[in-house]
């Protein structure tokens, strides 16, 4: 009960805010919203504390029938364990904090609809709430679908602007190019274990470890691709290497919005559901090692393009890109309880970062680039402050809660002892040192040095309403406790009794055994290239700001490749998008146009003619009628004795 | 009799008509005239639509076969008979026309002004003929109202449409008729054999393999122009293009359905040895339906066309659906046309709210509409959303389904089928971002009008069935479940039937 109220109450604060908004006005659609969702987090953090530290049981709740067809029954449901609860508790205490965040940073808004945005926001949650307690796949797919919905809305909030409305549409088309693979991957599952409910699919997986599936010619295991087919749903949401092109964009929405994809939904979908299916890709080494090599590689790659880009919230887009990429390496190795774990902490420290960008940008306002900020320091110092502890969460310094995630995941990758997961361990550890470089170059540009913008934009820095910061200081307790709070009993030894049934490993799985006994140059390496890429981001920004410049230089090909960010975009305009237009504009004109219309209207056409022509044989002159008449009878009586 | 206690099939379909009776005894001016015919249209309709609820309500779910059947005699010795009834498959479809007929009555209520009469008259009788068509179990029954449809609606656009409106008005006569002459052949051939036409008797009757292959090119030619398949979809976009709005309504809800429902009616259990053969030949053009039309669909630059494309691309859907004769595809395959029924329709409605306003269906023209059209933003959100198939609207339910039901014939269809869903979302947000997102340029756009309380009550039923057919769709489902079941099991009978026969013969 409490759960479904967890979980209703931001629908109805989405509903009453969408629909009435205008009529009751903004001050009262935020105060609906946010009294749901405080009302949300509240229920959504007792049945939370209830399940794992008191004595409720985990269990289902049913709220009826969904889609029935022959053998095909789903219903809509809400599970209850410790992997959903875990999330619905982080899910909507986050959001809590970004709706209240919201009313300080609308504030500015000119036009008096930011109800449309509150509504959106909680949305947002709803959708993302039903995807964490789905019970079956399919009420997975619509919240899946439906965060897709609500980040189209809050990506093009402002849409007004060009770039909003294309970023929006890149998102929602980006992420279903996954969703196909997604849909794919659960019709795959039907047709293997006959039902697509949680229960009965992880109850019979032991009876279809050997069933194959016969593709391009060749027999695989259907496991395996299920776990690939699967896995490209979540890269699509989670944003990993070839299908990340939306994430950098989605930051055209307003500041929140993209505390919100970054952190407490949508992006984390993706590695919620490896954490969820872990029964199934358990049983698939081979899609696994597919999930921590696209996972590694996106680490890294988003990572050096983090290095260098200039805009303040893509610098932090980025970063989520590469931690993601960390959270499917833990999976990839088959420590999903790391991933989950990595997921938590990284919702508080990528939030609050995301909201002190937002609160950054809000005093110079509305400036984003980071070329014209700088000396800001003195002037908001609760933020500068905010972001240090993000930062140094993010950067995964003791005893910040980055530090032990992180750590989880880079020793779950050496103690896999497999070629793919050394090759994590390895990028991972690169990623560490880019990740500390970037955030502390963040802050150098932004913070200290001389103020770049101009005089104007400076007399108006101010530190933000308490609406604004009130949320980041709860955020930062996040950040900085949730990682020694949760360590052990996550990752820890505890781990089995913490996640009971949610998460299973198969036997011979002993990762999380195993990385408590790495040697010890493994646990100290990222600690130790996180101060080096700190002290190295110090060196090039506060104290030889010309070294970057003459680097940039002097390397010109490599920073403009990072710069345009490996040219991901250009390529897929180059290979898909124009030829996709180009290829719409022929079949049209010529396919529909010319061909497929040109024969029956050149049949139309050759009839008409010919029976203008045939007109003209009907002279009235009886003389010739009679003649043609001879000779039609002369034609018939001789065939006819022919061949009689 | 029948589980309503009346003949309530005929009443139906016949009521209509006596709607037309009455407008066509109204004496006075033109304005009166008019004023008259709209409200005896509506009320008509309202009433027949009221009427058919009862099919909803007394439908018996977990009966397979025909149900509310009226038989009378008619030409006895010919095997001929007035003869009405609907089972699952075909239930939803008559409420589908009876639902969608009042709507369309009230979104030409302003603006049609010339000849309101004849209008009216010709929608109630397309209603009669529509809903006669859905409940025929008679083939001789069916083809009369099947070819009826066509008259009303050639009138519609090529008398209320726009400029190019003969030659779209003839296009689609031409293109549909010339199936329609074999499809008449194939139903003699099938009376020659059977000696009756009815439905049922002729839904048992085996016939010979060789005859089944004709005989389903010669349906296939009539439903494949009517679903409209590539490559003879053609018609269809110029016929919406030229057709007002409620007849694109009416041509996208209903009418594109009568090909499908063909196939389920008569191809796939009559013919179901030809049907399994040609299957992978239908899902070839399905495939390119969704690929072709769904691209083509991405460069049009008039608001009409690109629904009109994304219908084909939809019903390419469906017939995939269908030729899958498995529980699943079917299904989805119905529930596909139900939703396509509801969504397109609506669609075409929202481009008919600004067309009346600006009067141009250019993509171009238009931009910024959000801001002084909000709740018209939000409707045409709702049903964007749906065409594009999200979860919890009607297009994802038929769509999802299909999907699984192909995989279930090959991992291949099943892809290649669902790149509609990539597809469609570009084209269907490109279309929204331009016309309801960016900032009003125009001058003509700065004072338009958000909805009017005629069309809200116009699009409220259909908001309401599109989220009520995404969240609870199993209470459409459940009509034709056990009809599905029966049909795909006498499919399979039959192909059974068919291997053993030629194991013996070899």
């Amino acid at each position: 009960m409490l759960y479904s109220v967890a979980i209703f109450a931001p629908l109805a604060g989405s509903v009453i805010a969408g629909l009435l908004g205008r009529a009751i006005g903004e001050r009262a659609a935020q105060a609906v919203t946010i009294l749901c969702m405080l009302l949300a987090a509240a229920c959504g953090v007792t049945a939370f504390v209830q399940l794992v530290y008191g004595d409720a049981e985990p269990g289902v709740v049913s709220l009826g029938t969904w889609i029935e067809a022959g053998s095909f029954h789903v219903d809509w449901a809400l599970r209850y364990d410790t992997l959903a609860a875990v999330m619905v508790a982080m899910v909507t205490s986050v959001a809590t904090l970004i709706h209240i965040y919201s009313v300080g940073y609308m504030g500015h808004e000119p036009r008096n609809t930011t109800w449309r945005f509150f509504s959106y926001l909680s949305l947002f949650t709803f959708a993302m709430l039903m995807l964490v307690t789905a019970d079956n796949l399919v009420q997975l797919f619509f919240g899946w679908e439906g965060v897709g919905l609500a980040s189209y809305l809050l990506i093009g909030y402002w849409y007004d602007r060009p770039s909003a409305c294309a970023a929006a549409i890149k998102a929602f088309v980006v992420n279903r190019i996954g969703d196909l693979g997604f849909a794919l991957g659960i019709a795959l599952i039907y047709v293997t274990f006959g039902s697509v409910e949680f229960p009965v699919i992880f109850g019979s997986v032991g009876q279809h470890v050997n069933d194959t599936y016969h593709l391009l010619g060749a027999e695989y295991r259907s496991l395996e691709v299920i776990g690939i087919l699967l896995f490209i749903g979540a890269m699509g949401k989670s944003a990993q290497i070839g299908l990340h092109v939306w994430l950098p964009d989605a930051m055209e929405g307003p500041t929140p919005v993209s505390a919100l994809i970054h952190a407490a939904t949508m992006v984390t979908a993706g590695v919620f559901m490896m954490a969820r299916m872990s029964p199934i890709v358990e049983q698939a080494p081979d899609a696994l090692a597919f999930v921590t090599f696209i996972g590694a590689t996106t680490a890294f790659f988003a990572a050096t393009v983090g290095c260098v880009q200039n805009d303040i919230k893509r610098v932090i887009a980025y970063s989520t890109c590469s931690q993601l990429g960390y959270m499917f390496v833990a999976a990839g190795v088959g420590a999903y309880q790391a991933s989950v774990f990595h997921l938590l902490t990284h919702a508080f420290f990528k939030a609050l970062l995301f909201l002190g960008a937002g609160s950054v940008i809000h005093a110079m306002s509305d400036e984003q680039d980071m070329r014209r900020m700088g000396g800001l320091w003195k002037m908001i110092p609760l933020t500068y402050a905010m972001f240090w502890i993000g930062s140094l969460s993010l950067g995964g310094v003791f005893p910040f809660a980055g530090y032990f995630s992180k750590d989880a995941i880079i020793e779950a990758a050496w103690a896999s002892h497999t070629l793919i997961g050394h090759y994590g361990f390895w990028c991972t550890i690169i990623a560490a040192f880019l990740t500390a470089f970037y955030s502390w170059r963040l802050i150098i540009m932004t913070f200290h040095g001389k103020p770049r913008a101009d005089h104007r934009t400076m007399e108006h820095v101010h530190e933000s309403p308490a609406a604004m910061t009130v949320p980041l200081i709860l955020l930062a307790v996040g950040a900085v406790f949730a990682g020694w709070w949760f360590r052990d009993q996550l990752v820890g030894e505890d781990w089995r009794e913490f996640w009971g049934d949610s998460i299973v490993v198969a036997a011979n799985n002993h990762v999380l055994t195993d990385m408590e006994h790495v040697p010890g140059w493994v646990s100290a390496l990222p600690s130790v290239v996180g101060l080096a890429g700190i002290a190295l981001a110090y060196l090039f920004y506060m104290f030889m700001p010309a070294l970057p410049v003459r680097l940039a230089a002097t390397f010109g090909g490599v920073y403009r490749f990072l710069l345009n960010k490996w040219y991901f975009d250009e390529l897929y305009n180059f290979l898909f998008v124009r030829p996709a237009f180009a290829l719409a504009r022929g079949l049209w004109h010529v396919g529909d146009s010319r061909i497929i219309d040109g024969i029956p209207n050149g049949v139309a056409a050759m009839t008409a003619d010919g029976s203008a022509q045939i007109v003209k044989i009907q002279t009235g002159s009886i003389a010739t009628y009679a003649f043609a008449m001879l000779i039609g009878l002369v034609l018939l009586v001789g065939i006819f004795l022919l061949f009689r | 009799m029948n589980a309503a206690g009346f003949p309530i099939l005929s009443l139906v379909t016949w009521l209509p008509l006596l709607g037309c009776a009455i407008i066509m005894f109204v004496r006075g001016d033109e304005e009166v005239v008019a004023s008259n015919a709209r409200w005896t249209a509506l009320w008509t309709s309202l009433v027949v639509l009221a009427i058919s609820v009862v099919l909803w309500a007394r439908f018996d779910r977990a009966e397979a076969g025909f149900q509310f059947i009226e038989n009378s005699v008619w030409l006895p010795q010919w095997g001929i008979a007035y003869k009405m009834g609907v089972d699952g498959i075909s239930v939803l479809f008559v409420l589908l026309a009876t639902l969608l007929t009042p709507i369309c009555i009230l979104a030409s209520w302003e603006t049609i002004r010339m000849r309101v009469r004849e209008y009216m008259i010709a929608f109630l009788v397309l209603e009669t003929m529509m809903v006669g068509m859905f409940s025929a179990m008679d083939f001789v029954v069916f083809y009369m109202f099947f070819e009826g449809v066509l008259i009303p609606m050639y009138l519609i656009i090529g008398i209320w449409g726009g400029p190019r409106r003969v030659y779209a008005a003839f296009k689609f006569f031409l293109y549909t008729l010339a199936g329609s002459v074999l499809m008449l052949l194939a139903l003699l051939a099938m009376w020659y054999v059977a000696g009756t036409t009815d439905i049922p008797t002729l839904m048992h009757t085996q016939f010979a393999p060789a005859m089944q292959t004709w005989m389903f090119l010669a349906f296939f030619a009539s439903f494949a122009v009517k679903v409209p398949m590539w490559p003879v979809h053609t018609w269809l976009p110029d016929a919406h293009v030229e057709a007002p709005t409620a007849g694109s309504v009416i041509l996208a809800g209903v009418l594109l359905k009568m090909g499908a429902y063909g196939f389920l009616r008569f191809s796939v259990p009559m013919l179901p040895i030809a049907s399994a053969h040609f299957a992978p030949y239908i899902f070839g053009l399905s495939v390119v339906a969704v690929i072709y039309t769904s691209l083509v669909a991405l460069a049009q630059t008039d608001m009409k066309k690109l629904i009109a494309y994304s219908s084909v691309a939809h019903m390419g859907v469906v017939t995939i659906g269908i030729f899958t004769i498995n529980a699943q595809g079917v299904s989805g395959a119905l529930f596909q046309m139900l939703s396509h029924g509801i969504v397109s329709a609506a669609l075409f409605l929202c481009v008919g709210v600004v067309y009346d306003r600006v009067h141009t269906r250019e993509i171009a023209r238009y931009g910024g509409l959000a801001d002084r059209m909000p709740v018209y933003a939000l409707t045409f959100l709702l049903f964007t959303m749906a065409s594009i198939g999200l979860p919890g609207t009607a297009g994802f339910v038929g769509e999802f389904l299909v999907l699984i039901g192909a995989y279930e014939v090959n991992f291949w269809l099943a892809l290649l089928g669902s790149l509609g869903m990539i597809l469609g979302a570009a084209y269907m947000l490109y279309l929204y971002s331009r016309v309801v997102f960016g900032r009003i340029t125009r001058d003509d756009l700065k004072h338009i009008l958000d909805l009017s309380p005629r069309e809200l009550a116009i699009f409220a039923p259909l908001v309401v069935v599109t989220l009520w057919m995404g969240i609870y769709p199993s209470s459409f489902t459940s009509f034709w479940d056990a009809s599905v079941r029966a049909m795909v099991e006498h499919q399979q009978a039959a192909m059974a039937s068919a291997t053993r026969l030629a194991e013996v013969l070899r």
